[in-house]
């Protein structure tokens, strides 16, 4: 009896999970052993096939590749700064709630509207970043135009809206470290840097453990930006991996491709997770 | 407590059987252009009502035209389509490959409605004919036409009245037309193409206007690799690298009319869906001309047009008829293209009064519809999607300087060929 009363307790969560997070995994990884399905021509099982169609798929390498980058670029970058922002704004300094506010607004606005405002930040000529520059007399810049740098440019935007969100997971982690440390290291003669170094950061390591593994999550899972931005282009050089399953599944309509796609994506996001908890775990240091 | 749940339940009933709508049209539409044109509609549907109280009108808004494609779509996969809906003209082979729309013809049978069938701009039925049938009405349809900073022109020494008409012209007077600072910085271009967002429809102009069109009337060849097609890209991306007068690079679609309207560029290519837009913000006279030609002019059609579906009975494609007819009567049309700047689909509507009288105080307001002479269909073949997304990744790297105009556009060709041979 007793266990009949523990699984109706979790029923409601576990349908839940079973139907919008189990079943539709599952089925992605069925649909992509099959082919795409029209009125006109049913869909059969067709074994690897799809799996041999993206490694010939040069664009996947591409997103793939430009994923990489993006993930390089923002998350070590993001870290550092919501680190730097969080001891900032944890010290007694004046307006400290303004300053606090200020940092995470980013977080707060929608992603989409951010991307818009930036769009603007980014347009040759007219836009902020050059109008800035040309008080220096520096010529116009294409910024999104351009392939070398637009990957560049929506991961600044990025940073800029994630960093906020992170510092917040930090300044809670050090408004819950003891004051007596600080005293005790001040005490024994300790300059702030080896405080900072030999004290704060380790105990900061399960924050950070938590925040890289957002982190990371996200730099696969954020592409509302180039909705607006630059829709992946020009010629692929911002496009991302989920960016481009959406291209497939939506405008191509080639859902048994994008399915293994997204098999891929989980594929990855699922070993980057566990080498992240075995690998740092060993070095996090818990209290 | 029991009675007043039965007083509910009656009072649900009733709502749900109003006394005499006895036919119910549901229809989804995208809205790709700025203004509150949702109020416009939902005023269309209210004042059909008036004309036709057994038939009940709910339009849904579906966002633009991919939100619709998918919302529709998916519909239909889930077994409940709208019976009726606005949706890219250049989705019919999706639409066909699915099965899912039914053709006009095979529901409008009376002389009268046959009439009416033949009553739009021949431009403008392209996309929407497979094999003899007319699947798709046209609706909400635009052209790409050139507007023009007459002050800049004035500026640079030009006859301000006077457009460029061809490639050469267009590229002499874009020179006249830069302006640098002391240090040699550009502060105006002489003209710009956008080149994201819709490459693929720009590209079909200057390809139209040097005499080739990009895919065949069955939707199942592309025309990527003519030498001619070749040559259009090389003069686009000439602007940019010989002539000096775009920027290099892509042009980004979105923040293009803001810098026309704030003089960075003297001239530029934009949909006549942005017409309104600008004539309401401009500070400085502007003109609307067609595109400059090559071999001749040239512009693709775009926008979207009434597609039926299959899932539906004869009563609702009766409805959907009569709605659609009513949504495109001559005065509608006119009201329409004034609201939004698309075209008038049918030449009786620029002869009615209000447009007549329009047209006279804003000359602009015709150019799309005189540059139909030379319209060509916009680009839309089986698999769609993907051989679209070929043509434009093309564009954006030569544009890019990543890949010669020759050697992008044979392997756009190379593909498409694969994807489209079954269709053949």
């Amino acid at each position: 009896m007793k266990h009949v009363y523990g699984w109706l307790l979790l029923t409601p969560a576990a349908i839940l999970l079973i139907a919008f997070t189990h079943y539709p995994a599952a089925a992605t990884l069925l649909d992509s052993f099959f082919s795409t399905g029209t009125v006109v021509r049913p869909s059969r099982f067709v074994g690897v096939g799809n799996y041999a169609a993206l490694a010939d798929d040069p664009i996947f390498w591409q997103v793939l590749r430009n994923n990489a980058w993006f993930a390089l670029g923002t998350i070590p970058t993001a870290i550092a700064i919501a680190l730097v922002m969080a001891l900032w704004v944890n010290d007694r300094l004046p307006a400290r709630a303004l300053v606090r506010m200020a940092y995470f607004t980013p977080t707060i606005l929608p992603m989409i509207a951010v991307a818009n405002i930036w769009l603007f930040f980014y347009t040759p000529q007219i836009g902020l970043i050059d109008q800035f520059r040309a008080l220096f007399g520096a010529a116009s810049h294409n910024w999104l135009g351009d392939p070398t740098t637009v990957l560049g440019a929506t991961m600044v935007m990025v940073v800029w809206k994630e960093a906020g969100f992170f510092m917040i997971f930090y300044l809670a982690a050090l408004q819950s470290m003891p004051p007596e440390l600080e005293e005790a290291a001040k005490v024994e003669g300790a300059s702030r840097w080896y405080y900072f170094r030999r004290v704060t950061f380790p105990l900061l390591m399960p924050t950070t453990l938590f925040v890289l593994v957002n982190a990371t999550i996200n730099s696969f899972k954020l592409v509302d930006h180039l909705f607006i931005l630059t829709k992946g282009g020009p010629d692929n050089a911002s496009s991302l991996l989920l960016y481009y399953i959406y291209q497939v599944a939506f405008s191509f309509f080639e859902t048994a491709y994008a399915a293994t796609l997204t098999v891929v994506l989980l594929a990855m996001l699922a070993v980057l997770a566990l080498l992240q908890f075995l690998l740092i775990e060993r070095r996090v240091h818990y209290r | 407590m029991k009675w007043l749940s039965a007083l509910l339940l009656a009072g649900l009933c009733a709502l749900g059987s109003p006394a005499r709508a006895a036919t119910e049209l549901t229809f989804y539409y995208p809205i790709a252009v700025g203004g509150p044109l949702t109020k416009v509609i939902d005023g269309y549907a209210r004042e059909f009502e008036k004309t036709r109280p057994d038939i009940k009108v709910n339009p849904i808004y579906a966002g633009n035209y991919d939100d619709a494609r998918i919302k529709a779509l998916a519909a239909l996969k889930a077994g409940q389509s709208a019976p009726l809906s606005v949706l890219f003209s250049i989705d019919i082979y999706e639409l066909m490959e699915q099965d899912a729309i039914v053709a006009w013809d095979d529901i409008a049978t009376t002389a009268e409605d046959k009439a009416w069938l033949k009553s739009f701009y021949p431009a403008l039925m392209m996309n929407g004919t497979y094999k003899g049938k007319v699947y798709g009405i046209p609706f909400q349809r635009s052209t790409i036409v050139l507007y023009w900073n007459k002050e800049a022109f004035r500026e640079a020494g030009l006859d301000p009245d006077k457009p460029p008409a061809n490639w050469t012209e267009m590229a002499q007077m874009a020179s006249r037309l830069v302006k640098r600072d002391a240090a040699g910085n550009v502060t105006r271009w002489g003209v710009m193409v956008p080149s994201t967002g819709y490459p693929y429809w720009m590209f079909q102009a200057f390809a139209r206007q040097n005499g080739q069109d990009l895919m065949n009337r069955d939707g199942n060849a592309t025309n990527y690799a003519h030498p001619d097609v070749i040559a259009a890209l090389q003069y686009w991306r000439d602007l940019g690298v010989k002539h000096k007068v775009m920027p290099e690079g892509t042009v980004e679609w979105g923040t293009l009319r803001q810098a026309f309207l704030e003089g960075k560029t003297a001239m530029m290519w934009h949909t006549t869906g942005n017409l309104t837009a600008v004539k309401d913000s401009a500070k400085f006279p502007f003109g609307v001309a067609m595109l400059p030609a090559s071999k001749q002019r040239g512009s693709p059609t775009g926008g979207g047009n009434f597609y039926v579906f299959k899932k539906t009975t004869p009563a609702e494609r009766k409805a959907a008829l009569e709605f659609v007819k009513f949504m495109t009567q001559p005065e509608r049309a006119a009201d329409w293209s004034m609201a939004t700047g698309y075209v008038a689909i049918r030449p009786d509507a620029y002869a009615t009064p209000k447009l007549k009288q329009y047209a006279a105080e804003f000359p602009p307001a015709v150019v799309a519809r005189d540059q139909f002479e030379y319209a060509t269909p916009e680009l839309s073949t089986f698999q769609t999607g993907r051989v679209r997304k070929l043509l434009d990744d093309a564009i954006q790297a030569t544009l890019t300087g990543q890949k010669q105009p020759a050697e992008a556009l044979k392997a756009a060709q190379d593909e498409a060929d694969r994807l489209l041979k079954p269709y053949r």
